[in-house]
């Protein structure tokens, strides 16, 4: 009987979902209890959005095995397109049905982007495709930086050198303005719709992991010929956890931009470092493991917010932390010493058992 | 014509220091088989040490480059033994990726706390100002002579250790296959230890080249011009020592060339626009050598 | 990997109980400095009696840390001056900085930290986006904000939003007003920063002007931050277009190169900045020589030799070992402009933040301020300064007024 009630906790995806679940009321009782600070509530949306990017960069490096360091150019795509939409929609649609469309006007064109850079991306192996995804991002990021986008009666008008250059009409409403990127995006994003999607990509990426297709695609991240020679198609599998993974960091960047009111595509945002900072997030949380990257996005985004007592030490505790970590989690000396002191703890329980 | 050549010659100049950092880098990078992504810092470290000993001590460059090169030699092999060692073994490659990750920040943020934030002008260790063609219109630059210079003896001397030397021998068998030259009685450890302490010199000089060409220093001086290194070493060949002196040179003149002709604005997307064309006709760099996958 | 994952969650849990109590303390102890997570600077002020609390924003760390840095410690330095005096009103003011690392979002986020601790009053932040982010939630929360250098034109678009510096608007048009009528020259190149909020707007608005001026802009280049040590290309341009003038709108930390990369090239134009191009003498070991002749329209300047710059001036490099800018300056402006606007007011620190911004923002139209970035700066209901930018010359490594 005991077996059977807690059985749905025997899956480790149900646990996952149960963290967040469990996670997020406590936080929305506190938060209606007046118990948050307000420096807490406001990392929650952005947690949140690490998290998910970290989860689609983990159906990346993890599931598919690939390692891409151009994940926050799709970020950067979702937040742009998305913002675009709100922008034009701003005073049209209600505020719910107005995020709901932005975010699938996000996600379906970070998926568009995701389809066109792993066409080339897809056909190079190991360092040359990181590089390659980090040439992507950069590109996206500069030339969104560059980009002047108006609307007017007539329609879209398109510069990449400066606003006057777009000879928009007098009632013209300039949507992207260079370096200025957008400014005034609704704040339609909130910590339940966060945590919603949140959810949402974990059924997606777990459901993914279980299928038949999930199954390929880490048969191809384990032995590329071996899975070619049982008649796999590599590509097609290797293109659809691509495109899934760029979708989900094309959410978070609709998260991204509907949480704040400004948009610029510089490199603190969308730079390759970006990139980097999400892929310590997944390699901390456990390359392959969903919920290490959940739990490690939301820890290491708040560390340096918590530390931020500590002033101009807080970086470099952070990384002095990272290091240390990295060794502790990593190093096969340590692990197996680890492993030597569980099995004396353990052994001195029985003894203590026994006696 | 000579709009053309002054192009050419900028090129050649940014090219050099690239082609410089990208010999370092590709020698960890292609015999330790790490991204050291610390190396752009170390190129910081080594340029903050020339700019003390020489702005604020006084002295001759002469001095402080050995200075600089002993340094970063040290802080180079403490960090692979502290930092990446422990992890050569670990079950994934990118777990000391992301340690090298944070060394970066780790001195990124030592040198804002110890130099603080703001731009120190770097004093040329080159005096020479260079010398003028074509009636005074196209001018290069001693710093730009002496780099090109000092990067062909960097390269010409590390294909001599490479190759004729039992040291760079083992380095290569290292870099082939490290269980078997551990079998070889090759002693992988001291080798790897070997190869960050020829990387972080080389990072030193590539620091006073670096600041001497394009003069300010700040703690995030490194990082850029590592990246792009690393591109460069990417663009050559991974692990290729002439594929990264040519790397390096390739990407420089694209960059100048591409600002000159298309848009200032745009070289970054198109600089990169041509590394993901090149890697496509040629998926391991222009002198990467193809590695037949075996079942 | 479980391991981890498992101590992980216990650290989190760990964490956000420990932030949550904070949060109850600072909630609890209602406005004074409780906050258990407000350690260093708060904790001088944690006996009972009142102050004002203002809060700083701006990048501490990261790139764009020497502007960050130098508003945190020039609003230190304008508190401490305030305190021995006497204070306002009777009350203490008191001071504490978060870094925001140039992000919008970490700006936010650093607000958010501040409410926590108590802050009334907001001086920040340091840079544009970052300043436009906050403001949609100091509007949202009716806290009086005033930033030293957010100077895109959109920062100050709510009413409780006011700034010190110019706005890039007005500097683009001013530059290209003083270039044409002073016949500095008939061509003029640019090279600006397009990934920089600040640059690209003055230079929109310097070429807009520029028509109306009589003179040509004959080369209009720009840079990015992950592409700023190489100037060959933009210069070369100038030169080219056969550029008398250069207009620099950009940060002293590339302007020094730019200036080393001319010199190199054997290219002499005249060089015109904004205030983007003060610290330029300040840049440690840098050749002064070559900004000879070199021009800037900027509302401070550390060189100046009247006894508030002066005595500014020392203090800051007795206390810090270096040499303000002029983010510096607008942030100590910043400091002495609440000051006259809370003894205006009268407003007390017991009033809420929603009172204390009402009042504040009436007053502020009504205040003049003898600062180091103007005489007699005055603020109109817009958050705009009323204020005329100088023009200095470099000359023998100081700044000497043009006119």
């Amino acid at each position: 009987m005991k077996d059977k009630k807690f059985s749905f906790l025997k899956k480790k995806e149900n646990v996952t979902y149960g963290i967040v679940i469990a996670v997020w009321i406590i936080l929305e009782i506190l938060l209606k209890a007046g118990m948050v600070s307000s420096h807490l509530e406001g990392l929650l949306v952005p947690m949140c959005y690490y998290a998910i990017v970290a989860v689609g960069l983990n159906l990346c490096v993890g599931i598919l095995g690939e390692l891409s360091l151009g994940h926050a150019g799709f970020m950067c795509i979702g937040a742009f397109f998305s913002a675009t939409f709100s922008q034009i929609f701003k005073d049209v649609l209600p505020g719910g049905v107005r995020f709901f469309l932005a975010l699938v006007v996000g996600v379906v064109f970070a998926a568009i982007f995701g389809f066109l850079i792993g066409i080339p991306v897809l056909r190079l192996n190991g360092d040359y495709l990181a590089i390659v995804t980090l040439a992507f991002g950069e590109i996206i990021k500069n030339i969104l930086n560059a980009l002047y986008l108006g609307l007017d009666s007539k329609g879209f008008h398109v510069s990449l050198t400066s606003v006057l250059e777009l000879g928009m009409e007098p009632d013209g409403k300039t949507l992207i303005n260079g370096a200025m990127g957008i400014t005034g995006t609704p704040r339609d994003a909130n910590f339940t719709i966060a945590v919603i999607m949140l959810i949402i990509t974990l059924v997606i990426v777990q459901n993914l992991i279980n299928s038949r297709d999930g199954r390929a695609i880490m048969s191809i991240r384990d032995n590329r010929i071996a899975a070619e020679s049982i008649g796999l198609n590599v590509t097609k599998y290797k293109m659809q956890a691509f495109i899934m993974s760029a979708a989900i960091a094309g959410a978070a960047g609709v998260l991204f931009s509907h949480n704040i009111s400004t948009l610029q595509a510089t490199s603190q945002y969308f730079g390759y470092n970006v990139s980097i900072m999400i892929l310590v997030y997944v390699v901390l949380g456990g390359i392959g493991s969903i919920r290490g990257s959940v739990i490690a996005a939301a820890v290491l985004y708040l560390l340096p917010e918590l530390l931020r007592g500590l002033n101009k030490y807080r970086m470099l505790i952070y990384s002095i932390v990272l290091i240390v970590v990295m060794i502790i989690n990593w190093a096969p000396a340590i692990i197996e010493k680890r492993q030597e002191l569980m099995m004396k703890l353990r052994k001195g329980n029985r003894k203590n058992g026994t006696a | 014509m000579l709009s053309f050549l002054t192009s050419l010659v900028n090129g050649l100049s940014l090219g050099s220091i690239y082609a410089i950092i990208a010999l370092g880098y590709t020698m960890v990078y292609g015999i330790a088989k790490m991204l050291n992504f610390a190396h752009g810092d170390f190129i910081m470290v080594g340029s903050y040490v020339i700019f003390i000993i020489v702005s604020n001590l006084g002295l001759s460059p002469v001095v402080a480059i050995p200075v600089a090169v002993v340094l970063c030699l040290i802080l180079g092999v403490t960090t692979e033994r502290v930092a990446y060692r422990p992890l050569r073994n670990a079950a994934s490659p990118l777990a000391v990726l992301i340690t090298a990750i944070g060394v970066s920040y780790l001195l990124e943020n030592l040198a804002l706390l110890f130099f603080g934030a703001d731009t120190k002008s770097f004093t040329s260790v080159i005096p020479w100002s260079g010398i003028t063609l074509a009636g005074g219109e196209l001018r290069i630059q001693g710093v730009t002579i002496i780099t090109i210079i000092t990067s062909v003896v960097i390269l010409i001397a590390l294909q001599f250790f490479v190759h004729k030397t039992r040291e760079g021998q083992a380095m290569l068998a290292v870099a082939q296959d490290r269980g078997a030259a551990t079998l070889m009685g090759i002693d992988v450890n001291r080798t790897i230890s070997l190869t960050f302490a020829i990387g972080s010199a080389l990072a030193a000089i590539a620091g006073a080249f670096l600041c001497s060409a394009y003069p300010s220093l700040t703690p995030y001086t490194g990082a850029m011009p590592g990246i792009k290194a690393f591109v460069a070493a990417v663009l050559g060949g991974i692990g290729s020592i002439p594929g990264a002196m040519i790397g390096g040179l390739v990407l420089g003149i694209i960059e100048i060339l591409s600002r000159t002709y298309i848009s200032t604005q745009l070289s970054d997307a198109i600089v990169f626009g041509i590394l993901v064309i090149v890697l496509l006709v040629k998926p391991t760099g222009i002198l990467g050598k193809v590695i037949q996958e075996k079942v | 990997m479980k391991k981890f994952t498992k101590a992980a969650s216990v650290v989190l849990a760990a964490i956000m109980t420990a932030s949550m109590v904070a949060g109850c303390a600072s909630s609890g102890a209602s406005g004074s400095s409780g906050s258990a997570a407000a350690s260093g600077e708060a904790a001088e002020g944690s006996s009972s009696e009142l102050t004002y609390k203002i809060g700083v924003i701006g990048p501490l760390t990261g790139g764009a840390a020497a502007y960050g840095s130098c508003v945190a410690n020039s609003a230190q330095i304008a508190v401490d001056e305030i305190n021995a005096a006497g204070g306002v009103n009777g009350y203490k003011l008191e001071l504490k900085s978060e870094d925001d690392e140039l992000d919008a979002q970490k700006s936010v986020n650093a607000y958010n930290s501040l409410k926590d601790w108590g802050m009334q009053m907001l001086l920040g932040s340091v840079t544009s986006a970052c300043s436009l982010a906050v403001s949609e939630e100091t509007k949202n929360d009716n806290m009086f904000q005033l930033t030293p250098s957010g100077s895109a034109k959109e920062c100050v678009q709510y009413d409780n939003v006011f700034r010190v510096c110019f706005s890039d608007p007005a500097q683009g048009t001013a530059s290209a007003e003083y270039i044409g009528t002073h016949k500095l020259a008939s061509k003029v190149g640019i090279i600006y920063d397009s990934s920089d909020v600040y640059s690209s707007g003055i230079a929109t608005n310097f070429v807009a002007e520029a028509a109306n001026q009589g003179f040509e802009v004959v080369s209009q280049e720009a840079f990015t931050a992950d592409n700023n040590t190489d100037f060959s290309v933009q210069l070369q341009k100038a030169k080219d277009g056969g550029a008398e003038l250069v207009f620099l709108p950009i940060y002293y930390k590339e302007a020094s190169l730019i200036l080393q990369q001319a010199n190199t090239m054997g290219y002499k134009p005249v060089f015109f900045g904004c205030d983007g191009l003060d610290g330029i003498l300040g840049v440690e070991n840098f050749d002064v020589s070559l900004a000879e002749g070199a021009m800037l329209l900027t509302p401070f300047a550390a060189d100046a030799t009247d006894d508030l710059t002066v005595n500014f001036v020392s203090t800051y490099k007795k206390l810090y070992n270096e040499t303000p800018n002029q983010f510096g300056a607008d942030a100590y402006d910043g400091v002495y402009a609440m000051k006259a606007a809370l003894e205006k007011s009268g407003v007390t620190p017991d009033a809420g933040v929603s009172t204390i911004c009402d009042k504040v923002k009436a007053a502020m139209t009504e205040i003049s301020v003898d600062g180091l970035t103007s005489e007699g700066m005055t603020w109109d209901a817009s958050g705009e300064p009323n204020k005329s930018p100088k023009a200095v010359t470099i000359k023998d490594g100081a700044y000497v007024s043009a006119e």
